[in-house]
């Protein structure tokens, strides 16, 4: 078997730039815990009204006694609910996101606010946002003839001026 | 040998990939406009998602599987110098697959269907387009089946030779469908079709995803290999020279086949229900894919440049201006490997992992697979129907200057229609919505990219008007010239001896994705049978 020697560096070249890659992705992954979505998680999704955590009156931002901000969406044709909320910038947020009916995706541009909404599954994301502004809130996933229709907005505010909502005591602990 | 039989069944296979295609691309073009907005008579939901999911039936797997078969049949039977094996069966294969179509075209047609190409559950189509898709894929089996049987016979016939190299990525290409379409007939058969029937009310949904995304990404590598087998087999010859490494290219195929199927995960990084160590593992393997592609970039590059060299070429660069631009096998590889460049970077951007976040599900993702499957892939299609035109009619080629017309056009198109797409997905634009009703002032930076978008498609359904006149006009124009030559497959650099047994079979390989595919999908694929899953019912669009 005959290999040519620029084939052979070309190899090893090519080698290294995979290696590269993986390198980089594993050492953000496992060392800085940047990963994708992952939350093997389920949930009933025809019960979510008589579910604890997803019942009406527990959607949306939440700030437990640690002070740590959750907010509990539920996403159904066509829309996101709540339609519209508010968080602080520059803070930790915990997002979790269920579906009512079929497969949803959201995803809020130019931030890394994305993951699908799988029904039978809690989508858990964590994320920040750096800057204020009103963003759009968009379903990326086709879900039906008024997919298009399927969108709300968020507000980012300044930390210092976010009032938190009071403290609840139910469904404030991820469980 | 007489070879009647074997030039039908490769034009009828074409045939109907090329009809499919041709009607599909008018398809895209009325998306694009309907989706701009920029005619308001257009604006249905209705007719918009029933026409990109027959666009996507039909580009995706008939123009494909079609095109591979026919392929497979012409170059299996020229390469080894036989007839095709059961000639019967690849008939009833080709009836098969057809009927599957019509099938499935039907409820698609009448907006019973408009579930998308890669029919998500819970959200539910006609059980007669399951059907079709199911007919479709159990017919290409059929093909499968005859590749594998003619490659083991040959090997028995000819102990100690080398498989040419076209028969073996053939034959490795028929494998990997096989691993491939297990993952959604698995689907389709335990899932979606009882389902459909109203034998059982509900579905699993992440188990559906999963044993989709199985199939989602080696799916690609099977239309690809077609290509890929044009640049090793085809192209050295046209340019007039050898093809740098045989070796090296079996071991490309091999990598690319066996690497393609345990990653598909890196379609579901952004879904919940499979824990980031796995989709870890599935992004190595899918940087490990890119290999096979860049050391086919070389082979082929490095085969170019004999061939520029041959003809007088000198210097870094002088060997590419002394290429034969007008012969359209090296005009197509040319501009297919500057579209695989360019798609080959964005898919290093999605294979990513967490980056996936930024353009997953955006516009960015059929820009980009528009670019490298319609690009890279489908004008290679076209150029291998320019080089078999002729040989299976027995006429010559209506006019090769149309044909490189068509081809550069095809190239243009494509470049002026994706990299706006690119750049509206970075701007945050879902793929998969039919018009902009978002009230947000984000939206106003879209609109040019859009209008750019309808002109490289114009520029398109131009094209691929052409292609189709040109191989109609060869076949049935009036012309008492008769065409005579053969097909010819490239020949190696260096004379091949001393081949390892493991770059000669299959064997082995199939062993080797079985164990791959074991660890990458076992356990991903029995949680669902551990853990409280909730199936969902049946919705409707």
């Amino acid at each position: 078997m005959h290999i040519d020697p620029l084939e052979k560096k070309w190899a090893q070249i090519v080698l290294a730039i995979c290696a590269f890659f993986i390198t980089i992705i594993m050492i953000d992954a496992l060392f800085h815990s940047v990963n994708a979505p992952s939350n093997v998680e389920t949930i009933n999704s025809a019960k979510l009204h008589l579910s604890e955590e997803f019942a009406e009156d527990n959607l949306g931002v939440q700030i437990d006694e640690k002070g740590e901000i959750t907010i509990r969406m539920v996403a159904g044709r066509y829309s996101f609910f709540p339609k519209k909320i508010t968080v602080p910038a520059e803070t930790k947020l915990t997002f979790r996101w269920v579906s009512i009916d079929v497969l949803h995706g959201v995803h809020i541009p130019m931030t890394n606010m994305s993951t699908m909404i799988v029904p039978g599954f809690v989508a858990e994301i964590e994320t920040s946002f750096p800057k204020p502004g009103e963003y759009p809130v968009l379903c990326n996933e086709y879900c039906g003839l008024g997919h298009d229709h399927m969108w709300s907005k968020i507000d980012v505010v300044e930390k210092d001026q976010w009032q938190a909502p009071q403290i609840t005591s139910k469904g404030g602990d991820n469980k | 040998m007489n070879d009647m039989t074997e030039r039908k069944l490769a034009l009828s296979h074409m045939w109907v990939a090329f009809i499919a295609f041709i009607l599909a691309c008018f398809m895209g073009e009325y998306q694009v406009l309907e989706r701009s907005g920029l005619i308001e008579a257009l604006d249905s939901p209705t007719v918009y998602f029933a026409s990109v999911s027959t666009h996507g039936v039909l580009m995706a797997y008939v123009l494909t599987t079609f095109f591979i078969m026919g392929f497979g049949y012409y170059t299996a039977s020229t390469s080894l110098k036989t007839p095709v094996w059961n000639k019967n069966l690849a008939w009833a294969g080709f009836w098969l697959a057809l009927a599957g179509v019509v099938i499935a075209a039907v409820p698609l047609l009448l907006g019973l269907a408009s579930v998308l190409y890669t029919f998500y559950p819970p959200v539910q189509a006609h059980y007669a387009f399951y059907i079709g898709a199911t007919l479709l894929i159990v017919g290409s089996w059929v093909w499968c089946g005859i590749m594998i049987m003619m490659f083991l016979q040959w090997k028995e016939q000819n102990p100690g030779e080398i498989v040419p190299l076209v028969m073996f990525a053939t034959t490795m290409n028929a494998m990997l469908w096989l691993w491939t379409s297990a993952g959604v007939a698995l689907e389709s058969l335990f899932l979606i079709l009882p389902w459909a029937f109203g034998w059982v009310d509900t579905i699993d949904v992440g188990l559906a995803r999963t044993l989709f995304a199985w199939t989602l990404h080696p799916i690609v590598y099977f239309w690809l290999i077609p290509a890929y087998t044009a640049f090793y087999s085809f192209v050295p010859k046209h340019a007039g020279s050898y093809l740098f490494s045989d070796e090296l290219a079996r071991a490309a195929f091999i990598v690319l086949v066996v690497f393609s199927l345990p990653i598909g995960f890196h379609h579901l990084y952004m879904d919940p229900e499979q824990a980031s160590g796995w989709k870890l593992l599935h992004s190595v393997g899918t940087f490990i894919v890119s290999i096979p592609t860049f050391i086919t970039g070389f082979t082929v590059i490095a085969s170019l440049e004999v061939a520029g060299r041959l003809r007088g070429g000198k210097g870094l660069f002088g060997w590419i201006g002394t290429l034969p631009w007008t012969n359209t096998m090296v005009l197509s590889v040319i501009l297919s490997l500057l579209m695989l460049i360019f798609g080959g970077w964005g898919g290093l951007v999605n294979a990513s992992y967490a980056m996936n976040a930024m353009i997953h599900n955006t516009a960015w993702v059929p820009g980009h697979f528009h670019l490298i499957f319609a690009g890279t892939t489908v004008i290679m299609y076209f150029s291998i129907a320019y080089y078999l035109w002729p040989i299976l009619t027995k006429k010559p080629i209506y006019s090769n200057n149309l044909a490189l017309v068509q081809l550069w056009t095809w190239f243009i198109g494509m470049s002026i229609m994706t990299t706006p797409w690119h750049v509206l997905g970075l701007l945050g634009q879902p793929r998969r919505i039919s018009s902009v009703v978002y009230n947000n002032l984000m939206t106003l930076s879209w609109e040019p990219y859009e209008l750019l978008m309808i002109m490289g498609g114009l520029v398109l359904v131009g094209s691929a008007c052409l292609f189709i006149y040109l191989i109609f006009k060869t076949q049935f124009g009036a012309t008492t010239e008769v065409y005579e030559a053969e097909v010819e497959y490239a020949e190696s650099y260096h004379e091949v001896k001393d081949l390892p047994e493991y770059l000669n079979d299959i064997k082995l390989w199939n062993k080797v994705i079985a164990v791959l595919m074991f660890i990458s999908f076992g356990i991903p694929i029995l949680q669902f049978f551990f853990l409280d899953t909730y199936d969902s019912s049946a919705w409707g669009y």
